[in-house]
């Protein structure tokens, strides 16, 4: 059995499988191009979008941790005009699914943002951050609370018809009241998850390792989190999850898919090695004929507990 | 910038602390231009789990040579490689220097592991023009003259050369050269590029600093590596934008 469907569904979107790249991983495309066939993916999901251009957080923004990273570059981003007039361009022949994300300061400007990229076609579909956990002006401000993703979600799905995923903070307690709350207000789907608010220290100047004190903690370091958290949404809500959170290899996406993704999201590995992507669709593949599945998708919330 | 496994040709200690890794790797060695760097997997699991960046040395035949000193896991794994060892590198990444011009002194500036990328830039450099290093380190022990020419070094502590830092070294000697007809190369530890790139700019000298930052991906993605610019309402970014910068253009 060669012809393995790798295809997955979310919501309305159809992705030709279920590898996509994650915001702020892999800029707006053009850098990672040089090492992987961006056609061959599923979807890259770009850099936060803000209204306006954000310069990002000053120098030091990332750090090593145990098998992980902290960062906080602080949604580092072109701004709304310069995205469309020079990064959708080439964003528009890359021939995979393009996902736009959007961070904002404000409900208005979520609003403000989704509206004016809806008339964009090389934008299938969005995916608000209401997670980032290093900006002082939103993002987790907003994921934190459980009412105010509610009124984004609303208010976004009123100036869109396209699909939108609402990315969820681990950050919080209980992550399925979000999901609910997302589904509730007519979201597609979710992603799951961003990353940990983390810290790390140097012992000698007593100083934080980074300027912001703290950062997102991703990589393989946070899977178990992500794991556990994919797995909550899946038992308690029935929207489609899209895994995010330290998958290096397609043994991770796989385990992310059993505990209930539709979909996976590839970080922190595309800066160690960015033609993974390629890699893991491969050894996607390669399982289903290992495993005898015909369809990909069925993969998805076939644990047994 | 490619992503290719290189073999590991040897691993010298070419001084207490101090190491060269040279590794076969023919596309890389053909690319490679003075002051760009490679970003370097040290192993094959997730400790260490990022990349490390590493300036060219020197490249001699399909053999690319990196210098570097143990800072921590990473550094210390790479000391420890074999030849024959198979190394997942990276590049070449980053802007080089540019010693196009009609100058005719060349000035290199290195602090401790800072003369990390001149080897190869003498190389490529016209015997014709006149090339001094002046060399600076804490003490003896870290000045580092490998490959480098017409040496002149300073240690803080004064247990070699010139007793102060490179900046003072080169300022006691600047009188020697005409600014119009003399080029500054310089990489080392950001306070003293950072003093060196203020004392150029004040006194008239064109200077091309190689820098250097913690960085996870080095081809632009991670946005990790960023560093004030003079003229830009953005940050720059070290690996893609950099790591050499005209002096001018930086706030370090």
């Amino acid at each position: 059995m060669n012809n393995v469907d790798l295809s997955v569904k979310i919501g309305s979107l159809v992705l030709q499988n279920p590898v996509m790249l994650a915001s702020g991983t892999v800029g707006y495309g053009n850098e990672i191009s040089d090492y992987t066939d961006l056609s061959k993916i599923g979807g890259i999901v770009t850099k936060s979008v803000s209204l306006h251009p954000r310069k990002g957080n000053p120098p030091k923004r990332i750090t090593e941790t145990s098998s992980g990273m902290l960062n906080a570059i602080g949604l580092a981003n072109v701004g709304l005009e310069a995205f469309i007039k020079d990064k959708i361009p080439f964003l528009k022949d890359i021939g995979s699914t393009l996902i736009c994300n959007i961070a904002a300061s404000s409900v208005d400007e979520y609003v403000e943002c989704t509206k004016t990229l809806d008339s964009e076609d090389t934008v299938k579909a969005f995916e608000i951050n209401v997670s980032c956990p290093n900006v002082k002006d939103g993002g987790l401000i907003f994921g934190n609370d459980v009412n105010n993703v509610r009124v984004i979600t609303e208010k976004v799905r009123a100036v869109t018809n396209k699909p939108i995923i609402i990315k969820l903070s681990p950050n919080t307690a209980s992550i399925k009241e979000f999901a609910q709350a997302a589904k509730d207000e007519g979201a597609d789907a979710v992603s799951a998850i961003n990353t940990l608010i983390g810290t790390a220290f140097d012992i000698y100047s007593k100083k934080p390792k980074i300027k912001n004190i703290t950062g997102g903690l991703s990589g393989p370091a946070i899977k178990p989190v992500a794991l556990a958290k994919v797995l909550e949404i899946s038992r308690n809500v029935d929207i489609p999850i899209i895994g995010i959170g330290g998958i290096m290899n397609w043994k991770d996406a796989v385990e992310f898919m059993i505990c209930g993704a539709s979909a996976i999201q590839l970080g922190t590995v595309n800066f160690v090695n960015p033609s993974a992507s390629e890699e893991i669709i491969k050894g996607l593949n390669d399982y289903c004929v290992e495993t005898g599945l015909s369809k990909i998708s069925d993969l998805t919330g076939s644990y047994s507990l | 910038m490619i992503e290719k496994n290189g073999i590991v040709v040897s691993v010298e200690e070419i001084q207490a602390d101090i190491f060269i890794l040279k590794v076969r790797s023919p596309q890389i060695a053909v690319e490679e231009k003075p002051g760009q760097f490679c970003n370097i997997k040290v192993s094959d699991s997730t400790f260490p789990l990022l990349r490390r960046p590493f300036s060219i040395c020197d490249v001699e035949g399909e053999v690319v040579s990196f210098q570097f000193n143990i800072v921590g896991e990473g550094t210390k794994i790479l000391s420890q490689k074999q030849n024959g060892d198979i190394l997942n590198i990276i590049g070449p990444l980053g802007v080089g220097f540019d010693f196009s011009g009609d100058f005719e002194n060349v000035l290199i500036i290195a602090g401790g592991i800072g003369a990390a990328p001149f080897p190869f830039l003498i190389k490529n450099i016209s015997d014709e023009k006149n090339i001094i290093s002046f060399v600076g380190g804490r003490s003896k022990k870290d000045i580092i003259e490998y490959k480098l020419k017409n040496i002149i070094t300073s240690t803080d502590d004064g247990s070699e050369g010139f007793h102060g830092n490179v900046v003072q070294l080169l300022d006691s000697e600047i009188d020697k050269y005409d600014s119009a007809n003399t080029k500054i190369f310089a990489c080392g530890p950001n306070p003293m590029l950072r003093a060196l790139s203020e004392y150029t700019i004040e006194s008239g000298f064109d200077c091309e600093i190689s820098t250097e930052s913690v960085m996870a991906c080095g081809f632009g993605i991670c946005q990790g590596c960023n560093v004030e610019g003079t003229h830009s309402d953005r940050f720059l970014l070290v690996c893609k934008d950099g790591p050499v910068f005209n002096a001018e253009d930086v706030k370090l």
